[in-house]
């Protein structure tokens, strides 16, 4: 505090030691609130916190703000009952883009700020109601908080907190203890802990390892790295003859820049049907790859081709109700749920599935010409829908349920005989189509109209308005592939598509577009 | 009116205050740390109320709910505790001191509460009072406030109802609870003490004293009633209250708040200027003068500061006194509009003062007054008028800097907005889910929302209802739609509106206007909202209150012939079907829907520990979680927007060939089952499941389970070894 020499009035220089916890309801700020303003008048401070929890309450963003001040005996301080942006000594975050919002706030700077962040993330319903990929970009947190802040310390605090059965208001407390910015031993901070008297040896286990990092954060790399398997290389045999010998025509025959994406893609049409659409999906992508070096593609890194394993495979193994079934039988489904859920031994596990089938998806598995028989009678349909069309718990834990699924599995026999099949295959068939005619005039346009693929995902009313959004999207070809900018634009239109369900986006970015040529 | 779910309970609230109810029992000499609102409780028992009553909201809600776990402290003090049906029955019950020397006070949130108990507080404060009488108005203002920005002053002013603002120092809030009571009783006039949402919450200590018996007993009073007509708002009585409250009650106010120092002088005698602070305002002012070199952490400071712990009345002597001879002085005066500036001008004016005065001119007229804010008004008011002060401008803590920063600018369009939402497993998401489903049937509607946490449904991914205009006012709200339509008007309501008002102004309303509207009536068992108080319709068994009145009940008693009870929200099939018959059917009058189903937040609060028990004394239960098969998801997120749930969220696969991350549930999951209702409901994708987890299994599960196991491990073993094992 700056003393003011004009007037002889004797002002005490002392200033309080200034804390915010920015938090989401729900995640204990109040709890670490307490602790620390229990430590610090355990220890003859006198402390203060202030909240809104109106808010804090069911997952909103909330701020605590705490002070703490040794004052002579006798002398009542007087506290603040809000951060003062530029004038916060240390920000907890209990969620990364909380940290973020901190910056936003003022709360940290340079001359002063120590920011203790989690920075794991807990995606906002903002984010997570986007048809595509709305996650905010922590990055954007990591570059400003180097700007912002005296110092930095983060680290996946929730999953510290985790590993010790705790939650994240112990593994903050470590951290705040082991950062050493308040005048306090360890020791305090421990017996805040115990004072409060709740899950005491799991609060103590998460802050002790808090602290420990917080102290020695190069260790924590060094830390026994949770039991990830290093990933078994794609390319490299996986010991059966007939998809080894494919692999090796993935490595043999194709670019440096594809065999990853290709391996990824073999693997995911062979275990989606068999050997043999393995095989039919190399040779369409030796087609592409024709294709691709004609046009230049060898310059561009083979963009065109890369693109295509990708989008090629997931557009071959297409999400029917045959390999819905398929993955709901397997023996390792099994095995992953009871690790998901966390089942112990002596406990048992059943699993129900949602489902509602329709007409559409039987007639979808039938042989393509009595498909298009039923699909020919409307009227017939909707009265057979009515038997059919229902939700369906389905108890994959039961004999009777599970089998039905097996049956429907098996179907996998017949698939590339199915109503569906030939309505995916004539789709790929366009869509490769309209992506060869452009690719001699436009590559990088070529390029796009393969990434639109991403629009085309789901079930049903989703599937179909996926459909559409792809459609829209491609509809606006004609009107760019003379232009240089086009891929630009026709990403763009594919980032609208994936901004809302409704296609709001879509619709003011095609106006755009269309208003180009004027 | 049978119910499904009609799982009796034994106690009261879920929440357990056991410790804080052990803070009332501090006797003379002892620390209380706790919370200003818990503090603000202790004071009433130490100046001897004898009934206390009130409506639970933020941020006074803590008052009620230790009041109702203390009963054996209350009892044994012979306090009276109520919680009222609505502010409305609060302020009423003010009236038991009206003829009798008998302390009470009522509670509720302000402005909304203050609203609906105007009616009773202006009756109240027109007759005028005997024993003291307090309203505690917990002003719900600035960051955070969950209600439109007014000001309890005006009704202070309008009912001449003293206020007390209190600066935000437990010492001085007891203590200003204490001595308001007297000041009730010397000016025979009701006291509002109004306390700010951060005062509420503020952490901080003050030495007790002993609980006081009262001194006359409600029960006195039955046994030997009084009336006066003269104290009763009837001409010609309430002219000469008017008359009494110029005459007598206002002067002797003033004196008692003179002659008990109740406002208070910070600082030098003298200055060439000075600043009035309403107390709320103290501890940021001064931490501004702090920043500015004028004063320190402890209250010294070199600028004269004229604290009012009492906003009104105003004492017009000591103002004059501490403006005559100042060159200026500043008003520190939050929100609007600027009562006390207005007044302060009036005064100076009158008595030819001719200090200048400042206020709104440098600080704003709306908003909070953080810190930030008073730093840049107080920085201007000396700038004008006694440049001097700032000396050599100390630096001044500025987040500039780094705000301008174009890595921090940045990070405004990365950091998503966070509201608050429906807890995790909420029971009202499967009804907002099953709106959002007959909206794409039946086309967009009139929603009319009411106060409650099913406000949430107004914000993403719902984003449904129109309008809110209070409580219990959602389908009254809609009373002008009653015409000839295509469509008709939803209102919704929840059960605490319901009985807060809800049943007369909305239900009834409809009732005989013949309103051809559907209403909706959220029932989660609770007032939810506030903190899970017990209502006339919760299902829990109490012996202290008269509880599972059905709803379904109320309404027929009132006349709506359209009545359909829904026992389980999470059915969103049910409820789909439900909404798209009332919506369509030929029927006329209003349609009324009763949603039921248990505040999750509640229920797990209530339900852990039993299952945590049970369990481990070996019974057989089952837990359930919900999970997403990932290979299944196709990262479209529909079942997000259809939920919103905290516990379903995203994740991103390390898969070369996914562009969008998937569906993920984490281990806060509480199995309600909404995500595979609504997956079902709106057909969306099979990549949910449901675990049943059977803990403790008996020998008939086990052999079951055996079986099943060795069937289904042969199936599927079979397919396996036909199939290409890939390495993980």
């Amino acid at each position: 505090m700056t003393r003011h020499e004009t007037f002889p009035t004797s002002l005490s220089t002392d200033r309080p030691i200034t804390l915010a916890i920015l938090a989401m309801g729900g995640q204990g700020g109040g709890v670490l609130a307490d602790w620390i303003v229990g430590m610090a008048e355990a220890q003859g401070w006198t402390a203060q916190s202030t909240s809104v929890p109106g808010v804090a309450q069911r997952t909103g963003a909330t701020i605590y703000y705490i002070e703490m001040v040794k004052a002579p005996d006798g002398v009542h301080p007087i506290l603040a009952l809000m951060p003062t942006p530029g004038d916060v000594d240390v920000v907890l975050a209990a969620e990364f883009m909380e940290a973020g919002r901190s910056i936003l706030r003022g709360l940290v700077t340079p001359d002063r700020t120590t920011l203790i962040a989690s920075t794991h993330r807990a995606y906002a319903i903002a984010e997570k109601q986007k048809p595509g990929d709305g996650a905010a970009d922590p990055q954007a947190v990591v570059t400003a908080s180097g700007v912002a802040a005296k110092r930095v310390i983060a680290s996946d605090l929730d999953k510290l907190a985790a590993r010790h059965g705790s939650v994240i208001s112990a593994s903050l407390f470590g951290s705040l203890a082991g950062a050493g910015v308040l005048p306090f031993p360890r020791e305090a901070f421990e017996e805040a802990i115990r004072a409060g008297g709740k899950g005491v040896n799991a609060s103590l286990a998460a802050f002790a390892a808090a602290y420990d990092r917080a102290q020695n954060p190069d260790a924590a790399s060094a830390e026994p790295a949770e039991a990830i398997p290093p990933k078994a290389d794609p390319l490299a045999p996986v010991g059966h003859p007939g998809f080894d010998a494919l692999l090796a025509r993935v490595r043999g025959d194709l670019p440096a820049e594809v065999r990853l994406l290709a391996a990824a893609g073999l693997r995911k049409v062979v275990d989606f049907q068999d050997l043999a659409y393995g095989e039919a999906y190399l040779a369409r992508l030796a087609d592409l790859l024709a294709a691709d070096r004609a046009a230049g593609g060898a310059d561009r890194g083979f963009a065109f081709t890369a693109a295509c394993a990708k989008y090629l495979a997931v557009a071959m193994a297409y999400d029917d109700v045959i390999r819905v079934a398929d993955l709901k039988t397997r023996g390792s489904r099994r095995e992953r749920v009871s690790r998901e859920v966390g089942v112990k031994e002596e406990e048992i596990l059943y699993t129900t599935e949602f489902m509602h089938p329709r007409m559409e998806e039987v007639i979808g598995t039938m042989p393509a010409a009595l498909g298009r028989w039923f699909e020919a009678r409307p009227g017939l349909v909707a009265r057979l829908d009515r038997f059919v069309s229902r939700g369906r718990r389905v108890r994959t834990g039961t004999i009777r349920w599970y089998l039905a699924l097996y049956v429907v599995a098996g179907l996998k026999r017949i698939r590339l005989r199915t109503l569906r099949h030939s309505r995916e295959a004539a789709h790929v068939d366009v869509w490769l189509g309209r992506a060869l005619d452009v690719l001699p005039r436009n590559y990088a346009l070529a390029v796009e109209i393969i990434g639109c693929r991403r629009l085309v995902k789901g079930y049903s009313d989703t599937h179909a308005r996926g459909e559409a959004k792809f459609d829209r999207v491609l509809s606006a070809v004609p009107m760019l592939v003379d232009r240089e900018d086009g891929a630009d634009w026709l990403r763009r239109l594919k980032q609208a598509a994936l901004m809302d369900e409704g296609g709001l986006a879509l619709d003011g970015a095609l106006k755009t577009v269309a208003t180009l040529g004027e | 009116m049978a119910r499904s779910d009609g799982r009796h309970r034994k106690a009261m609230a879920e929440r357990s205050f056991a410790r804080e109810v052990e803070d009332l029992k501090l006797g003379d000499g002892d620390v209380f740390r706790g919370e200003g609102i818990l503090a603000i409780t202790k004071a009433l028992l130490q100046a001897g109320v004898s009934y206390v009553g009130g409506y639970q909201g933020a941020p006074i809600s803590h008052l009620m709910d230790v009041l109702a776990d203390a009963k054996d402290v209350l009892d044994e003090l012979g306090v009276h505790f109520e919680s009222s049906a609505s502010e409305a029955t609060a302020a009423a019950t003010l009236s038991a001191s009206v003829m009798y020397p008998i302390r009470g006070a009522v509670t509720f949130k302000s402005t909304v509460g203050t609203n609906v108990a105007s009616d009773a507080l202006a009756n109240l404060a027109s007759g005028g009072v005997t024993g003291g009488a307090m309203i505690i108005v917990g002003e719900d203002y600035g960051e955070g406030s969950s209600i439109m920005q007014e000001r309890s002053h005006a009704f202070a002013m309008k009912s001449q109802i003293w206020l007390l603002d209190p600066r935000p120092n437990l010492e001085t809030i007891v203590k200003m609870v204490e001595e308001g009571f007297e000041l009730s009783e010397a000016s025979n006039t009701p006291v509002m003490l109004e306390v700010r949402i951060r005062t509420c919450h503020v952490h901080g200590h003050f030495r007790t004293k002993d609980n006081k018996k009262p001194d006359f007993t409600l029960r006195q009073a039955l046994e030997s009633p009084k009336r006066d007509v003269n104290r009763i708002v009837l001409p010609p009585a309430s002219y000469l209250h008017e008359k009494e409250k110029i005459e007598k009650r206002w002067p002797a106010a003033v004196q008692f708040i003179k002659d008990r120092k109740l406002n208070e002088h910070f600082g030098p005698a003298e200055g060439e200027t000075g600043i009035i602070v309403q107390g709320g305002m103290f501890n940021n002012t001064m931490r501004a003068l702090q920043i500015l070199g004028l004063a320190d952490v402890y209250g010294n400071t070199t600028v004269p500061v004229h604290v009012l712990n009492v906003t009104y009345p105003l004492i017009e002597d000591e103002l004059a006194t501490f403006c005559a001879g100042k060159k200026a002085v500043l008003m520190v005066e939050e929100g609007q509009p600027e009562f006390l500036e207005q007044a302060l001008a009036h005064i100076l004016r009158k008595r030819d003062i001719q200090t200048k005065l400042s206020g709104k001119d440098v600080l704003p007229m709306a908003g909070e007054y953080t810190t930030q804010v008073l730093l840049k008004g107080l920085k201007a008011f000396f700038a004008d008028h006694e440049r001097p002060r700032l000396g050599n401008e100390p630096p001044i803590p500025d987040p500039e800097p780094v705000l301008a920063d174009p890595s921090v600018k940045a990070l405004a369009q990365v950091v998503p907005p966070r509201p608050p939402g429906f807890c995790t497993g909420c029971p009202e998401r499967p009804i907002f889910a099953a709106m959002k489903l007959v909206e794409k049937e039946l086309g967009q509607h009139h929603i009319a929302a009411d106060i409650g946490c099913h406000l949430f449904s107004i914000l993403p991914p719902f984003d449904i209802g129109a309008t809110t205009m209070g409580y219990g006012l959602g389908p009254a709200s809609a009373s002008a739609f009653n015409v000839e339509a295509d469509k008709r008007p939803i209102s919704i309501m929840g059960d605490g509106g319901f009985w807060h008002n809800g049943l007369n102004s909305s239900v009834g309303n409809a009732v005989y206007n013949k309103h051809d509207g559907v209403i909706m009536i959220v029932d989660n068992y609770y007032s939810a909202a506030t903190g899970g108080q017990d209502i006339l319709s919760s299902r829990a068994e109490s012996k202290r209150r008269a509880t599972n009145n059905s709803i379904v009940d109320a309404v027929k008693g009132v006349g709506v012939k359209w009545v359909r009870q829904i026992d389980h929200t999470y059915d969103v099939g049910k409820m789909r079907a439900t909404l798209r018959e009332a919506l369509t059917t030929k029927e006329k009058g209003p349609k009324v829907i009763v949603a039921s189903s248990e505040c999750m937040l509640n229920k797990q609060r209530r339900v852990k520990p039993l299952l945590a028990k049970a369990a481990k004394e070996g019974k057989r239960l089952v837990r359930e979680r919900f999970g997403v098969d990932e290979d299944v998801c196709t990262g479209d997120h529909a079942c997000i927007r259809l939920s919103g749930c905290p516990s379903l969220s995203m994740k991103h696969l390390d898969d070369p060939l996914r562009d969008d991350p998937v569906a993920s549930i984490d281990h806060t999951c509480v199995g309600c089952g909404n995500c595979g209702e609504v997956a079902e409901a709106a057909v969306l994708c099979p990549s949910f499941y449901r675990a049943d987890v059977i803990v403790n299994p008996n020998g008939l599960d086990r052999l079951l389970a055996r079986m099943r196991r060795a069937v289904i491990s042969w199936l599927s073993a079979r397919r396996d070894r036909r199939r290409i094992a890939f390495p993980a």
